[in-house]
């Protein structure tokens, strides 16, 4: 009788974390949300490895000479580095994590529309992930993460095994990409239309189609460049009469979209984040929901303004930079409607907000520097130099990982049923914030005045910024490890959260926290728009709280 | 307590599901749609694995049309004519099959099975006889063509295309074969009705696919003088 009283057991189910314990019934699972907390922890695991290497290669840059490696190793290190936070953080981040634990939720569905395949993806994640860590027995791979040809074709070490990690995580992400278009298409709950979706689903819709469209085409490219390795079938090699740059434009075909697989989700995290902490339903639905799809799409045409410089016609180049500069505008879009959203909205500072403020400041300084990139004046200036490393680590990195930390604080209650300590969560989000931004606003500096990027030594003018970009990378650290070690340290008491403690208004805080494996005790049906704060649809909250 | 504990468990699963139908699902329809949903994205992606390599054919054939046309007289086009009629063919087993699963006729869907499955290994025989010839004459991709007595030269190019495009369909063949034998055996054991088809239906589709990446294949390779 007693244990009839708590909240898990009244309902006569335990929580999906409670239901078959042990590390093979984890191992076999198909339930989205355990699968996306082994997400969690695999991508956490490659997010410390890719971190500490980012630090060792800080390091190494204290100073304009050789300070603690070699040039070759320098070389193989920031290849690593960015492999790994590339193709096994980054994209797989929010999608994986995020996206396979709160997306069938937000639905009202029991699961993926193939929980199998969902499996499948995280086993051939492993896959990849090992056959990349495996490079560094092979002699590790110095060619940048984007193994251009012709370097890549003629060095040696592991490239073709790296390059054959990529190909395997393609799969991986494919996977997930089909599994959320079914799932979207397929099992929303009663009442739900298109325009009923929560935001975040729209977002992950619109991630899954360029999954889905241009994963294969780097399959192939890599495929391709493998076998130029083994046969020299020659498609790359001017000698025998193929294209260098045929090389870019594919790589680049897949990995600009890709730049979106990264952004759409964290954007998608922002329009549930938002909303909920200003209590006011969200400015411009519908403006939003297309705005993704928009970038989805013209994500497919602009590839080249990554090679405005190796040797291109001028007409292909102003076409390529007039879409570079089209693209700019959705993602405008959705930043003035979370703003409008803001706006005269009751703002509640708590973590996922306040994550989601910087990610509003990180992702707007990212957008605006790629303009300048954009031009085809300025990028024969800026190409190569340390202001395109820092752009794209303010979109990739910085938004990414804001995004990520915003949604993981948000559904950390939905997670595991724990609340986290609110002040040291808050202080590590400060420093991650302060962190950033000094290591990557002074390469920006030293980037438009001339430091090209991947060198291993420098001149003495450009010590002061890499000195303040190395102290920022500790600060940076510090509180990443911070925020860690927060959330873990909330796993050591009893589950204390209850169903809805931010008030939100979409299905997953319907469900219990944690919720049951099935998700809901019953199929909701969906009556109210996701982002309506006028009224209290389902006062589950207050319900349970009288409960105890 | 307990005994609402109960009623609400016995609500659950009070209803029986029909054979086939996964526990995520509300009905049938809702499965078979979102099954084969999946499948035709599934076919999107495998159309833009194979796009990249015809944009590379393409590319690679503007630039080197005389050592292309060279290259493909080396190849036998009543052969690859004869290929193309076997999966054409096979293509319509594989329809009747799913005919067969949509009416519940288990026997004729195991035999256009099987049928299928017949077909594509004579392809693979075929194909078998195109390799072993390409082999002995040294036709071969990037670094190992040996052929002696070009006039032309760069036909190596022709053939690395031809050897990764084929071959990668190839793979599809035998893939397909796979699952074909997977889903003859499920139908053997009984698994499928006129009310639950799925697996023959979307496994249809996949070689349904393969057979139209060949049908763009043959002219490319064959008949481009």
């Amino acid at each position: 009788m007693a244990d009839a009283m708590t909240p898990t057991a009244a309902h006569g189910h335990p929580d999906y974390l409670s239901e078959n314990k042990g590390l093979w019934n984890w191992l076999t699972t198909v339930d989205h949300k355990r699968i996306g907390l082994m997400y969690l922890w695999s991508v956490t695991a490659f997010m410390i490895i890719g971190g500490l290497l980012a630090l060792v290669i800080r390091l190494e840059l204290l100073t304009p000479r050789q300070t603690i490696m070699s040039a070759e190793l320098y070389n193989r290190a920031f290849t690593l580095h960015g492999a790994i936070m590339t193709f096994l953080v980054i994209i797989p981040a929010i999608p994986a994590i995020l996206g396979n634990f709160a997306l069938p939720l937000l639905l009202g569905a029991k699961d993926v529309a193939f929980p199998r395949l969902n499996l499948a993806s995280l086993y051939v994640y492993w896959i990849g992930a090992a056959m990349a860590v495996s490079t560094l027995l092979l002699g590790g791979v110095d060619t940048g993460w984007t193994f251009y040809t012709p370097y890549s074709t003629t060095t040696g070490g592991g490239v073709s095994m790296m390059v054959l990690a990529a190909f395997v995580l393609g799969f991986s992400s494919i996977f997930t990409g089909l599994n959320f278009i079914a799932t979207t298409h397929k099992l929303r709950a009663p009442g739900m239309g298109w325009f009923q979706l929560p935001l975040f689903v729209w977002g992950m819709y619109s991630t899954a189609i360029i999954q889905i469209l241009a994963t294969p085409v780097l399959g192939i490219t890599l495929l391709l460049l493998v076998m130029e390795r083994v046969f020299h079938i020659g498609i790359f090699d001017p000698q025998l009469g193929g294209d260098p740059v045929l090389f870019q434009h594919f790589f680049w075909f897949y990995s600009h979209p890709a730049v979106y697989i990264m952004i759409l989700p964290a954007m998608a995290v922002m329009s549930e984040v938002i909303p909920t902490f200003s209590k006011k339903s969200i400015f411009g639905y519908k403006a939003i929901a297309f705005s993704s799809v928009a970038i989805a799409l013209l994500g497919f045409l602009v590839w080249a303004h990554h090679m405005f410089v190796a040797g291109m016609s001028l007409f292909a180049g102003a076409i390529f930079s007039f879409l570079t500069f089209f693209i700019a505008i959705p993602s405008a879009i959705k930043v003035f409607n979370w703003i409008a959203t803001m706006w005269r909205g009751s703002i509640d500072l708590k973590v996922p907000m306040l994550y989601a403020i910087n990610f509003l400041l990180i992702f707007t300084i990212g957008g605006l520097t790629g303009l300048f990139l954009a031009s085809l004046s300025t990028d024969v200036h800026l190409h190569d130099t340390y202001f395109v490393v820092s752009h794209f680590h303010y979109v990739m990195a910085g938004s990414n990982m804001l995004a990520l930390l915003a949604g993981l604080h948000y559904w950390w209650p939905k997670m595991y049923g724990r609340m986290y300590n609110n002040t040291l969560a808050t202080i590590a989000c400060t420093l991650i914030f302060i962190g950033f931004n000094a290591t990557f606003l002074p390469q920006f500096v030293m980037g438009s005045r001339g430091m090209p990027r991947r060198y291993y030594n420098y001149l003495e003018q450009f010590q002061t910024m890499h000195v303040a970009s190395t102290i920022g990378s500790w600060i940076l650290a510090a509180g990443l490890f911070l925020a860690l070690a927060t959330l873990l340290a909330s796993l050591r008491k009893p589950k204390d959260a209850v169903p809805n403690p931010w008030n939100g208004r979409t299905f997953e805080w319907e469900a219990g926290s944690p919720p049951i494996t099935h998700n809901f005790e019953h199929t909701p049906v969906c009556i109210y728009s996701p982002y309506d704060y006028r009224e209290h649809p389902v006062p589950i909250a207050e319900e349970e709280k009288s409960a105890h | 307590m307990s005994d609402s504990t109960t009623t609400v468990q016995t609500d659950r699963h009070a209803h029986a599901h029909p054979p086939g139908l996964q526990h995520h699902f509300t009905n049938m329809t809702q499965q078979f749609e979102a099954a084969k949903l999946g499948m035709w994205l599934f076919l999107v992606t495998e159309v833009l694995l194979f796009g990249g390599l015809f944009v590379g054919y393409g590319i690679m054939h503007s630039k080197h049309p005389e050592a292309f046309v060279a290259a493909h007289h080396h190849l036998d086009w009543r052969l690859g004519a004869l290929n193309t009629i076997v999966l054409l063919l096979s293509s319509f087993t594989m329809v009747m099959g799913v005919w067969a699963a949509q009416t519940g006729q288990r026997k004729k869907l195991i035999a256009f099975l099987l049928l299928t499955v017949f077909l594509a290994l004579v392809f693979m025989g075929v194909k078998y006889v195109e390799y072993s010839h390409k082999f002995h004459e040294g036709l071969l991709p990037g670094k190992f063509y040996s052929h002696q007595g070009d006039t032309v030269p760069g036909q190596f190019m022709f053939f690395s295309f031809y050897f990764m495009m084929t071959g990668l369909h190839g793979i599809h063949v035998l893939l397909g074969i796979v699952a074909i034998l997977w889903i003859t055996f499920r139908a053997w054991r009984g698994h499928f009705s006129a009310q639950y088809y799925g697996p023959v239906d979307i496994t249809g589709l996949y070689w349904h696919l393969v057979d139209l990446i060949w049908i763009y294949l043959f002219p490319l390779m064959y008949l481009i003088s």
